[in-house]
């Protein structure tokens, strides 16, 4: 599987990216700077990761959302490229418009870190096949700016085509109808605040993030 | 007899005060240069001279520590301790404080300290992987905790998080004894190829100096220099004294640095924190043994008409100072240019072992090097050593009416009560390699040597009123319980570093606690093998005249071999043993039991057997690496109750204490802290091989319970809910937080 990874200035996930992708892929993926104008040809899967881009002394993800180089993932993710934003990268993709909704100030207002408890809510994804059905999994949040946002006609239509791919258990930042991870209509992007890459590893406590990886692999 | 003082440029004998310098000093400075200092020369001497950069009231006593041993390769002297890992690898790290900023501004105050703290780890090669954090705050009960609880917490969340190093442990007190006075003190560890390590020395003259980072701009200008207005033309132009930190820009340095030196360009490079360019580029050259000669019109700035002597005493953030090598100034500028820094080239060393500053054509400083740091005060202050309160036997000390509410207290203590509400608020698991056991009550943080299967144990230690009772003992309680904590999680202690705050030093009470505190952590060190390696002093900590506790925080690091062997506390499962290594004699003098439930501080604290850590430590590390252990925690504050139900709690499974044995009272046994003791479960083969390696080393290991069931429980005594309890311990800081905060100018 060929994948890239998406570096700005104060993305701090990159490298936990790339590994996580290497790990799981069996293949380094390539790192992408801010200023490039071209992708590397017949990807995969396109990652955005999370980190602080450009600062996030805007708007979180608002300057990294109009960088030249997301006119490109833009275009990929149109032509059927798969794109999987994490956090801060989430918040890029809905800044791009490539997935609906926003990520506001979470409800607590404090930055929050933790193994949150997800429903995975559709496992029929290209981005959950792996999962073995409405599985309960752990995977770890750091965010400040995590609640999901959306019009009442919006969240309907997310629900009722499927595009709700995960769901915090429990409340843990104010997002619309508990939404943790959501998909674009095409289903080719998804953005989610918790951090898959950071479990892969069960050394580290936990693996469940595995299955994210896995099942774009099933997929490619 | 002196002469009266020749002055220049303005200067008075007030100005000269201003600056913190005092008249012997200034005759000193008068018969180095052989004339008057000008106003940029006297800043620059009143800063090197300072107590925070010349260690002049401390570095008589701080030479008593032991700071060498097989593993280090840099002891204190640098911008931070270099330690062997093996592989070629090591591990650089340092502990810092950044109290009064905290106190004035607690967000920026403690921002900047965890910026601070994380460029001299850069500095030195490496890059950071961990970042912890000791802070001690006043009473719960004083207006302004809530408001710098929430301040520092967000501060220090705000910058960690943003720059991407996980911040993974650290702890938090509350004491009257810190209500005007905070302790933000922060530590940054980091790895690095031992080949490529880097230093602040120069090498000769002749090479280029650059500046590199964030401009330069009039914030952190020393307070004791602002408050004069002779130094302004415009007094609205004054500036806080508190700098104010920009994490991304950190962030891009870090990265935009590391990829400097591997690129071969770097002579050497510093930080420039306190006391900014000044000091940078005074030790630089200074330890080089070569001149320097700067172009303060090349500075970058980021307001207009700055004057050399705002330049040379800014403490603006986020600066470093490069000596390159001749001819790679365009590879440098070239990787500041992909990261959006500033970069220039603001002068070069020279062979006059002066520093020559220059600004607008004209020579406005011209000064000898080494009188800056080799003629820099050095004082032995007179010391009156505390007096060490009488021991306390159980009989002094009640016992409760009720023990299940006399535990129910200690947990939801405020030094006791899980700080979930502060660590929760603190990325911990950026960069992949933190083993998340960052629970209540868990002592050392584990974080994975990225790309091997090695981790360091990492954490930060000391118990401020041990210390006030008997500084000496109280010293040595501090690196035996780090000692400890990292031993619990199977990790060979390797270093510390140190953050002394003190009060102020020419008291001779405060300068006793300081001399007893060194000296017991000195005698700790030498005893277990465990090396200073950096360290920092914090004095002067005191509003209206009194001082704060004696507080000598500790960060120490070990190394786990192999990850995967790593014991924790969270481990304990339904049907283990719970076993007790080492003796009780129930001290509880100064025990957090008797402070919280029988509202006294008095007593000794306990003492501390050296030789006993040390061998216990050995015992519990070979029993870890020998998987026989399930789980592993050092007794501490609260005692043996308090660590079991630590355990209970993060492992979330009960457990049962056997009745106390006869010969100590219950509540002495349940709360005393005596030292060099762990708590371990174990089960099966395990246990049997435990108890078999404890007869043959003739230690003292003693089954007193096991898990299972949903209380903690100890036969005929109490039996509460671990639900209850986990209440009780869990709720205390939000309940804290969620309290109405004080607006002090809202009269």
């Amino acid at each position: 599987m060929k994948s890239a990874v998406i570096v700005f200035p104060g993305s701090n996930c990159d490298r936990d990216a790339h590994d996580a992708l290497a790990l799981m892929t069996g293949s380094a993926p390539s790192m992408v700077w801010h200023r490039e104008t071209d992708l590397p040809a017949g990807l995969d899967l396109i990652m955005v990761p999370g980190g602080f881009s450009y600062g996030d002394y805007l708007r979180s993800g608002a300057i990294a959302g109009r960088s030249p180089v997301m006119r490109e993932v833009a275009k990929a993710a149109e032509g059927g490229t798969p794109v999987l934003g994490v956090c801060n990268g989430f918040q890029v993709l809905t800044e791009t418009g490539l997935l609906p909704g926003a990520l506001l100030r979470n409800a607590g207002l404090n930055f929050v870190c933790k193994i949150a408890d997800l429903d995975v809510a559709n496992s029929q994804t290209r981005f959950t096949a792996a999962y073995s059905g409405p599985a309960r999994i752990g995977i770890p949040v750091a965010h400040h700016d995590g609640n999901y946002f959306a019009d009442e006609e919006t969240l309907d239509r997310l629900e009722g085509e499927g595009q709700v791919a995960f769901r915090y258990a429990e409340d843990i930042n104010g997002s619309a109808r508990r939404i943790a991870g959501v998909m674009n209509e095409r289903g080719n992007v998804l953005g989610m605040m918790p951090h898959p890459e950071r479990a892969v590893d069960p050394v580290l406590g936990g693996a469940d993030g595995r299955a994210v990886f896995e099942s774009l692999m099933g997929a490619a | 007899m002196k002469n009266a003082p020749d002055f220049a440029d303005g200067i008075t004998a007030e100005t000269v005060k201003e600056h913190g310098l005092t008249e012997a000093e200034y005759d000193v400075i008068l018969d180095r240069m052989g004339r008057a200092p000008n106003l940029v020369e006297l800043g620059i001497f009143s800063v090197m001279w300072s107590e925070h950069c010349s260690y002049k009231s401390s570095r008589v006593h701080l030479a008593k520590f032991p700071t060498t041993g097989p593993r280090v390769i840099c002891g204190p002297g640098e911008n931070a301790g270099v330690v062997d890992i093996g592989d070629g690898q090591a591990v650089i790290f340092k502990m810092e404080s950044h109290n009064h900023p905290s106190y004035i501004e607690p967000y920026q105050g403690a921002a900047t300290g965890v910026g601070g703290i994380l460029r001299d780890v850069f500095t030195m090669g490496a890059r950071p992987v961990a970042l912890l954090n000791a802070l001690r705050f006043g009473s719960p009960d004083h207006p302004k905790t809530r408001s710098l609880v929430s301040g520092v917490v967000s501060g220090i969340g705000g910058y960690g998080n943003c720059v991407g190093v996980p911040t993974v442990a650290g702890e938090t007190n509350f004491h009257t004894g810190y209500d005007g006075n905070i302790l933000v003190n922060a530590m940054a560890v980091g790895i690095a190829d031992q080949d490529r390590v880097f230093y602040s020395a120069a090498r000769g003259p002749g090479d280029p100096i650059l500046y590199v980072g964030s401009k330069t701009g009039r914030d952190g200008i020393h307070g004791a220099t602002m408050a004069s207005a002779e130094f302004d033309e415009d007094s609205d132009e004054k500036r806080p004294t508190v700098q104010v930190g920009d994490p991304f820009t950190e962030k891009l340095l870090i990265e935009a640095c590391l990829e400097l030196m591997a690129s071969g360009a770097v002579v050497a490079i510093q930080d420039m924190g306190a006391a900014g360019l000044t000091s940078s580029s005074v030790e630089m050259a200074g330890k080089g043994g070569v001149g320097i000669e700067l172009d303060m019109d090349s500075v970058p700035q980021r307001e207009e008409a700055m004057t050399a002597y705002e330049m040379m005493l800014s403490e603006s953030q986020e600066r470093m100072l490069v000596i390159l090598q001749p001819g790679k100034e365009s590879v440098a500028k070239a990787i500041f240019d992909k990261w959006e820094l500033d970069a220039e080239v603001i002068g070069h060393t020279t062979d006059t072992g002066r520093m020559v500053l220059k600004h607008h054509g004209e020579i406005v400083c011209d000064i000898p090097l080494d009188p800056l740091s080799e003629d820099a005060p050095k004082y032995e202050r007179p010391y009156t050593p505390t007096t060490p309160p009488v021991r306390l036997s159980p009989a002094d000390v009640a016992a409760p009416a009720d023990y299940g509410q006399a535990l129910k207290t200690l947990m939801a203590a405020p030094d006791m009560a899980s700080k979930r509400w502060i660590w929760e608020q603190y990325d911990r698991h950026v960069m992949a390699d933190t083993a998340d056991n960052s629970q209540s009550g868990g002592g050392a943080a584990v974080v994975r040597v990225h790309g091997t299967d090695k981790a360091l144990a990492v954490c930060a230690d000391v118990t401020p009123r041990y210390c006030a009772a008997d500084p000496h003992q109280g010293g040595r309680q501090a690196v035996a319980e780090a000692y400890r904590n990292l031993t619990a999680t199977g990790a060979e202690p390797l270093a510390i570093t140190d953050c002394l705050n003190f009060g102020n030093p020419e008291k001779p009470e405060t300068m006793g606690q300081f001399v007893g505190c060194v000296e017991g952590m000195a005698e700790a060190c030498a005893a277990l093998d465990f090396p200073v390696v950096s360290g920092n002093v914090s004095l002067y900590n005191e509003t209206r005249g009194k001082g704060i506790p004696p507080t000598p925080a500790v960060g120490a690091v070990g190394l786990i071999a192999d990850i995967v062997m790593r014991a924790s506390i969270a481990n304990a499962k339904d049907g283990d043993t719970l076993y007790l290594l080492g003796d009780c004699t129930g001290e509880l003098g100064q025990s957090m039991y008797l402070r919280e439930c029988a509202g006294r501080e008095a007593g000794a604290p306990p003492p501390v057997d050296l030789a006993l850590e040390k061998k216990l430590g050995a015992w519990v590390r070979r029993a870890i690496g020998r998987g026989a252990t399930v789980c592993v925690h050092d007794i501490s504050d609260g005692g043996l109750i308090a660590a079991a139900s630590e355990i209970a709690l993060s492992s979330g499974v009960g457990v049962t204490l056997d009745a106390p044995p006869a010969d100590l009272p219950a509540h002495a046994f349940l709360f005393g802290e005596d030292q060099a003791r762990y708590l371990i479960a174990a089960s099966g083969e395990g246990a049997r091989r435990l108890e078999e390696k404890a007869a043959e080393h003739g230690v003292t290991l003693t089954k007193i319970g096991s898990f299972g069931g949903d209380s903690v429980a100890v036969d005929g005594l109490l039996d509460v809910p671990l639900a209850d309890l986990r209440t009780a311990h869990e709720s205390w800081l939000p309940s804290f937080m969620a309290g109405p905060i004080a607006h002090e100018d809202a009269a």
